[in-house]
């Protein structure tokens, strides 16, 4: 089954006279022309799976000379960058705690695979939207992990736990900014599993509880509130327009 | 197989009865796209019943939700009335829920009954009423493989996973048909992700919270310990997304990327799971 995001990718990753109407539309509400950004060595071991989007044409976030990033919300690509941003964030916590010396010694085994499992997970999804945006991607986020004690058991919790439920409500919020069914598609893919993830790390911190879902809805962040949220962990600055 | 017609008895209960006051699809764009303040503060706070119920009054109109959303409500609220009489059933039911586990389901149980409600009154005189339900998976008969659901514990707690990775699955595969309906989306996906907190603390607790698989809080390949259950996880080993093999772009193991995805399914494929539960 062709998937619309296959289709749209397809769109994106496509050249010259064969570009169809649907793609011209895509693309003039998909990103912002002319504001191609070379991001040399930023995307480490992943690997872009598609093609190179010609000069002048649409590239997605717009960076600033200091770092600032302002993402574009009228455009799917910088939905998507959201998104990357995001689990970039979740991704680098997860690797951080896992090195920590002291992981293997302030968790149990179960919790330890419990983590593990969920950095995996999370460095998946930043590589997956990595290789998706290819080109359009923004550059790797720089953390800013200063106030976590990843040698104290509570404080790698606790801060788990603000990133999975920020997450969930950062997706559930979003979903409604996205034109393209099949990339609304693969956001609920994964919103579910930042939602398993929530679920595990509020009952490592409060076993047998009724902690993992405290409420009947989840919420469903505005971009502008996620971000500032998670604004004391990152270093860049980031904006979102159109929103 | 028979279940397919049965499924189609089911969907048949979809129609709404008023299709001729609906709004056209192009006013029901236009309408879901205009989100009242309203319908915002709601959101904001998440407060999604305030959302819902102002959704279907002001953006729609009393009892004029366009076709597609009626459709997908109604059928959402039958996995919803099935959950929550399966919860209600199991609380009650003497001897089966340990003293240590009861806050567990009944955080669930409150949290599906919710659901009921704001189902239905946001569906109004569209809403389905609820079907007779038979736990056993005997289509009626009492005597099918889940009979002892309510004197087992082991058996309840496996059918909670079951009905649980259904709905995730369910409401995962209706949301791109809600795409022009912003806030019945948003709506729809923040009962999704609470039915998948359910969906990870019922997968722990029956491994005990040690957490090895397969009892796990996620999905690893298309793998269940539950029999009778493999068409709730089937094609969740999927490793392809967005076109993208996802083994050539990370160092990530295939079986974990398995996990990192949730897969959805359609109304159909939920339908011919849940048949045998419906009378």
């Amino acid at each position: 089954m062709t998937s619309p995001l296959h289709t749209s990718e397809n769109r994106l990753a496509s050249d010259g006279d064969s570009v169809s109407m649907a793609r011209r539309n895509f693309l003039r509400t998909a990103g912002l022309a002319g504001a191609a950004i070379a991001f040399a060595g930023c995307s480490g071991t992943t690997t872009e799976l598609t093609a190179p989007v010609r000069s002048g044409s649409p590239t997605g976030a717009v960076v600033g000379p200091n770092g600032a990033i302002t993402l574009d919300f009228s455009s799917d690509i910088d939905v998507l960058n959201y998104a990357y941003a995001l689990e970039q964030l979740e991704a680098a916590f997860y690797v951080t705690a896992a090195s920590n010396a002291a992981f293997t010694s302030i968790f149990a085994a179960n919790e330890q695979r419990v983590l593990l499992d969920i950095r995996d997970h999370e460095v998946a999804h930043r590589d997956f939207f990595g290789a998706a945006l290819g080109t359009a991607k923004i550059p790797n986020l720089t953390p800013a992990f200063g106030a976590i004690s990843f040698a104290d058991r509570t404080s790698v919790l606790q801060t788990a736990r603000t990133f999975e439920d920020l997450g969930v409500s950062a997706y559930n919020g979003a979903a409604r900014f996205l034109t393209d069914a099949g990339y609304l598609g693969l956001a609920g893919k994964i919103v579910s599993v930042e939602a398993r993830h929530a679920a595990a790390i509020r009952d490592l911190l409060n076993t047998r509880s009724g902690d993992f879902a405290p409420n009947a809805f989840d919420a469903g962040n505005t971009p502008q509130f996620v971000l500032a949220a998670a604004d004391p962990f990152i270093v860049e600055s980031i904006t979102v327009i159109n929103a | 197989m028979s279940t397919t017609t049965r499924a189609d008895g089911v969907l048949d209960g979809f129609d709404p009865e008023i299709a001729s006051r609906l709004v056209t699809r192009r006013d029901a764009i236009a309408k879901g796209a205009v989100t009242s303040g309203l319908v915002m503060a709601g959101l904001r706070i998440g407060t999604v019943p305030a959302a819902l119920a102002a959704l279907s009054t002001s953006a729609f109109g009393q009892g004029r939700l366009p076709t597609v959303v009626n459709g997908i409500l109604n059928f959402a609220l039958v996995l919803e009335y099935l959950e929550a009489e399966f919860y209600n059933r199991g609380i009650a039911a003497p001897n089966l829920i340990p003293a240590a586990d009861r806050n567990i389901f009944l955080t669930i149980q409150g949290h599906e009954n919710t659901h009921v409600d704001y189902l239905k009154n946001t569906l109004g005189a569209s809403a389905r009423p609820k079907p007779t339900f038979d736990y056993s998976y005997g289509n009626g008969s009492g005597t099918g493989p889940f009979a002892d659901v309510f004197t087992n514990y082991t058996t309840f707690k496996a059918v909670a996973q079951a009905f649980e990775d259904t709905g995730v699955r369910a409401y995962k595969g209706q949301a791109p048909s809600l795409m022009p309906y912003k806030d019945v989306l948003q709506a729809a996906l923040t009962i999704h992700s609470v039915e998948a907190r359910h969906a990870a603390e019922v997968r722990r607790l029956r491994g005990n919270f040690a957490d090895n698989e397969p009892n796990q809080g996620w999905i690893t390949r298309a793998i269940t310990d539950i029999p009778g259950t493999e068409a709730v996880y089937a094609g969740e080993d999927n490793l392809i997304q967005g076109g993208i093999d996802i083994t050539t772009i990370t160092t990530v193991a295939s079986k974990e990327l398995t996990e990192a995805f949730d897969e959805p399914l359609t109304m159909a494929q939920v339908l011919a799971i849940v048949d045998p539960f419906i009378v």
